[in-house]
């Protein structure tokens, strides 16, 4: 079973009401290291067998087709699960 | 005179939308989002609502559902000049219009971030479009407004194409509601045939029920003319 991650960011021209609430939530708490916050998506798609570049390239497809509106939204990552760890240690992958 | 009312599921205003064409005099013809075809209507309305749960972006699963196959091949390109089907796209209605890129832009949550429930004045600054021909140019009528993520937002070019097209349908007066670039409350596609708006016209087509401006010697109901409208529209065409 192969994973593919996809991670969507609303496009910087465009007011983030989401981010600007977790900004002002983060000061709330204290943590004024942290000025402006985006808020975006992240999906998980599964597929049988490995993570091939056709199915990367399907990936994209279905990416600029459902999962973001190019109006509002860029795709800023399409790679395979073992590229982009779960436990944030590290930021593995450039944009898609 | 034939109007369809699509049924998405999640779909909350197709009750009220289907009343008010037969308030106008037309016939509504309820549609639903699996159907293939569209029973032969002259026009068609998508209604306010939360279709899909608005999973995902509102009108982003609408969009690709199979009634709106056959309304985006009928209704045309946007910047087409031939007149397509008239569609209104009502609230939730206008965001799936924007995801199937019948309309330019996108929705997006309102500035404030809260819900926003009230009666809405609005300025019509288009009435050569399927929706508002029994509107003066530049009237001002009051319909509710509910909503929250009715942000309209565009980059400049295309803000500055729709506007210097004339395809600003309406604007809101007495305050920006929801974040809506320049004010915009509604638009149209170029031939006038494709008409999204956030606020409601169909919950303003009864004296009783209507906004409540009878104080400004308006009976409430400055929404049945979109109805009227486009059963003008079609008989025109």
């Amino acid at each position: 079973m192969g994973r593919v991650v996809i991670d969507v960011m609303p496009k910087p021209e465009i007011l983030d009401p989401q981010g600007k609430a977790v900004a002002g939530a983060l000061a709330r708490l204290g943590f004024s290291e942290f000025g402006a916050a985006r808020q975006g998506k992240r999906f998980e798609l599964e597929v049988d067998g490995q993570v091939t570049e056709e199915v990367l390239a399907r990936a994209r497809e279905a990416a600029t087709t459902l999962l973001s509106n190019p109006v509002i939204e860029d795709v800023v990552r399409v790679v395979p699960a073992d590229a982009a760890p779960a436990d944030g240690a590290t930021s593995g992958g450039g944009p898609a | 005179m034939r109007v369809g009312v699509v049924t998405f599921p999640g779909s909350l205003d197709d009750v009220d939308a289907a009343r008010a064409v037969r308030v106008a005099g037309g016939e509504a013809v309820p549609l639903w989002h699996g159907d293939e075809d569209l029973r032969g209507v002259d026009a068609v309305v998508l209604p306010g609502g939360f279709s899909y749960g608005d999973y995902l972006r509102c009108g982003a699963i609408a969009r690709f559902a199979p009634v709106m196959r056959e309304i985006v091949r009928l209704a045309g390109p946007p910047d087409q000049a031939r007149p397509g089907l008239p569609v209104l796209g009502i609230c939730n209605g206008f965001q799936v219009l924007c995801e199937s890129h019948l309309l330019p832009g996108a929705l997006i949550r309102n500035d404030h971030r809260k819900f926003v429930c009230r009666d809405q004045r609005l300025r019509v600054e288009r009435t050569s479009t399927a929706w508002t021909n029994q509107y003066q140019d530049g009237e001002e009528i009051v319909i509710p407004l509910k909503n929250g993520e009715g942000g309209f937002v565009a980059d400049d070019a295309v803000l500055d194409r729709i506007e210097g097209e004339g395809r600003v349908a309406f604007r809101y007066l007495d305050g920006n509601p929801n974040g809506s670039y320049r004010d915009i409350a509604g638009i149209s596609n170029a031939s006038g045939t494709v008409v999204g708006l956030m606020p409601h016209p169909e919950h303003a087509v009864d004296p009783l029920f209507g906004p409540d401006v009878a104080a400004d010697g308006q009976p409430g109901t400055d929404g049945l003319r979109f109805f009227t409208s486009v059963l003008k529209a079609v008989l025109a065409a």
